[in-house]
């Protein structure tokens, strides 16, 4: 059997992604305050909670979209928010994200959509751009609607071909806000076991923002769970161990579909 | 004999050999085989069918660094290759990862797209007279459609929401007013500055005042603020349309039984048309006054001499063909605007073609429609 040897150095057993003491907000609106994880390398990682709890607002600050007021992200070590704006852009090129309904550009075709980040960063001509585009639409199983663009797919296909284009680069980390949200669920299943498929095939780290109960528990082998309330991390672990054992009232309705618990004047404590 | 090659460009490029085991071909990997380095996965593979037998294709791994996508491409070419020549294709010497990838990938070769047959001149020409013929079409039926709303609106038998019509007055009308009184008070001391020079060579300056107010009542102030309004207007209502298009808020109003054209149009179309003749007094007003401005400043001329000669050649025909026009002005601006963003795509390309659009078409529709005025006025002898 042949040694294998991904691009992606899954040798360290470091945290890939270290997050310390962050807080996110809109101007003076706080939204989370006092977010701590670790993300393994080649895990998938999950960010729970219920709509509005700021789960996208913290993702944000991850891939670099808004600015934390205090805390540290650290991709391999590297403090990312510290870094000049330079350093930045290349880390930046190290991770893929998958937004929320695709967020593909309305006005090229799907494969225009993959091939724009090769066009910008790599200097291969454009037959080899074309074989990598299609073997990445290939990979997230988008047959047809190649040359259609956005507005002709349907949504799952959208999201396929925003999951081509988070994979264009080969990142080593994969960020997915909300990746089966409005698929139905066939759809949503496929898209889970792909996830898998290529976190096994390239070895990737993947951080996933949802609320889908079966994506959770089917994918996520990590996470931490938000609180609207409180503003904060309330739980940490894998989906599954969350709803087996963790006894916070509102993670269990969370997990269990159950009605949440009445909210105390004085707010909710202080989770597990 | 084993043959030997590397690809790509990198410092370290992939590389690749095969040799003979048994009847097999084995294609051994070597060095990195990364996006950076290589872009010849596709190429690379015809080389190692040319070089290989009728047998099948294995693969030892021993010497491959790091890969990415660029390695799937060049197996997944080979296995297509392979699979046309009929060759075992034998994964097992793959590291796991890139087998389990290329189980994501097609075997066959996906069906090649098949270029748009590009059309003949006459093709050409015929599809854009059609397309004319039935946009005229459209055009056509909605300005007969609104004519039916406004009057039934004004006779209060039309669902339009007066708030609506309210909003639209204010966002066409008093908030067009800085820049319409900017342009036109330009205009208006530019004209007697041209003016000026010309009739001080006859001792004339005086008929500065002639021809400041006529061309001010008669063309320019009309012509200018709609070329304004146009550009501000006209654009924001197809972007707007556009964009409500885009997301579906067309179609939301639809299917709740309210009729876009009763709901966005309406307004909209009314509006601008009250709107544009007001604007009109109010442009040629400041176009005169930016002309008695340059004339009574630099010119010497008393501002009583200035009044009485703009009052002499000033007549309500005048005004009352400056009030037709710009009529007719607003309803080209409101429609074209409207149209354009009705008729748009619903990508984000398509909101800004959209606007683009509507302010081309309404500058152009504007000084075309004036040039159909002066001819008009000209044969009636107006």
């Amino acid at each position: 059997m042949p040694q294998e040897k991904p691009a992606t150095d899954l040798a360290s057993h470091a945290p890939q992604l270290l997050v310390e003491g962050l807080a996110v907000g809109y101007g003076a609106t706080p939204v989370q305050r006092e977010v701590s994880f670790s993300v393994r390398p080649g895990s998938i990682f999950a960010i729970m909670g219920a709509s509005g709890c700021g789960k996208s607002t913290v993702l944000k600050a991850l891939i670099g979209l808004l600015r934390p007021s205090a805390g540290v992200v650290r991709f391999g070590g590297r403090d990312y928010w510290a870094a000049s704006e330079a350093s930045r852009d290349e880390l930046a090129r190290r991770f893929g994200v998958l937004f929320q309904g695709g967020a593909l550009w309305s006005g090229m075709t799907a494969s225009e959509n993959v091939a724009l980040a090769f066009q910008m960063f790599t200097s291969l001509d454009a037959a080899a751009i074309d074989a990598l585009v299609q073997v990445k639409l290939s990979l997230v199983g988008l047959e047809a609607g190649r040359a259609s663009l956005p507005a002709d797919l349907s949504g799952g296909m959208r999201q396929r071909v925003g999951l081509a284009r988070a994979l264009a680069l080969d990142p080593e980390i994969l960020f997915l806000d909300e990746p089966s949200t409005g698929l139905d669920p066939i759809s949503a299943r496929r898209l889970d076991d792909l996830i898998v498929e290529l976190r096994a095939g390239f070895g990737m780290t993947v951080v996933m923002v949802s609320h889908e109960l079966p994506s959770l528990f089917g994918i996520c082998d990590d996470g931490v769970f938000l609180d609207a309330t409180t503003h904060t991390v309330i739980a940490h672990g894998s989906p599954q161990v969350l709803r087996d054992t963790c006894p916070h009232p509102m993670v269990r309705a969370f997990m269990h579909r159950e009605r949440p618990p009445e909210p105390t004047p004085g707010g909710a404590d202080a989770g597990q | 004999m084993a043959t030997v090659a590397s690809t790509g460009i990198g410092d370290r490029p992939a590389g690749w050999t095969t040799r003979r085991d048994g009847g097999d071909t084995v294609v051994a990997l070597s060095r990195d085989w990364t996006t950076g380095g290589t872009g010849e996965g596709a190429g690379a593979a015809a080389e190692v069918l040319e070089t290989s037998g009728r047998g099948g294709l294995r693969f030892d791994a021993s010497g491959l660094g790091r890969w990415d996508s660029s390695l799937l491409v060049f197996l997944a070419a080979l296995r297509v290759l392979a699979g046309q020549k009929k060759i075992r294709f034998d994964d097992a010497g793959l590291p796991e990862s890139a087998r389990r990838l290329l189980a994501l990938l097609p075997a066959s070769a996906p069906p090649a797209i098949a270029p748009a047959a590009r059309p003949t001149f006459v093709a050409q020409l015929g599809g854009t007279m059609i397309g004319l013929g039935a946009e005229g079409a459209a055009v056509t039926q909605l300005v007969g459609d609104q004519l039916r709303r406004a009057g039934a609106a004004l006779r209060g038998g039309s669902r339009m929401r007066r708030v609506d019509l309210i909003g639209c007055m204010y966002d066409a009308g008093i908030s067009a007013l800085p820049m319409v009184a900017l342009v036109n008070v330009l205009v208006g001391g530019i004209l007697a500055f041209v003016g000026a020079v010309q009739l001080r060579r006859f001792g004339a300056d005086i008929y500065v005042a002639n021809l400041v107010g006529v061309a001010e009542v008669r063309e320019m102030a009309a012509v200018m603020t709609a070329i304004v309004i146009s550009g501000r207007t006209g654009g924001a209502y197809a972007a707007e349309i556009a964009a409500m298009k885009g997301t579906e808020e067309l179609d939301a109003l639809r299917v709740i039984g309210i009729p876009v054209q009763e709901y966005l149009i309406l307004p909209r179309a009314l509006a601008l048309t009250l709107m544009m003749p007001l604007l009109y007094v109010y442009g040629a007003a400041m176009g005169i006054l930016g002309g008695f401005t340059v004339a009574v400043l630099t010119l010497n001329l008393s501002s009583q001499i200035f009044i009485a000669q703009t009052r002499s050649a000033v007549t309500v025909h005048e005004v009352l063909f400056g009030l037709l026009k710009s009529l007719a002005f607003g309803v080209l601006i409101a429609l074209a605007g409207c149209r354009i963003g009705l008729k748009a795509g619903r990508s984000a390309a398509d909101v800004g073609h959209a606007a683009t659009s509507a302010v081309v078409v309404g500058i152009v529709g504007v000084i075309a429609l004036d040039a159909l005025f002066a001819v008009c006025a000209n044969a009636l002898g107006l």
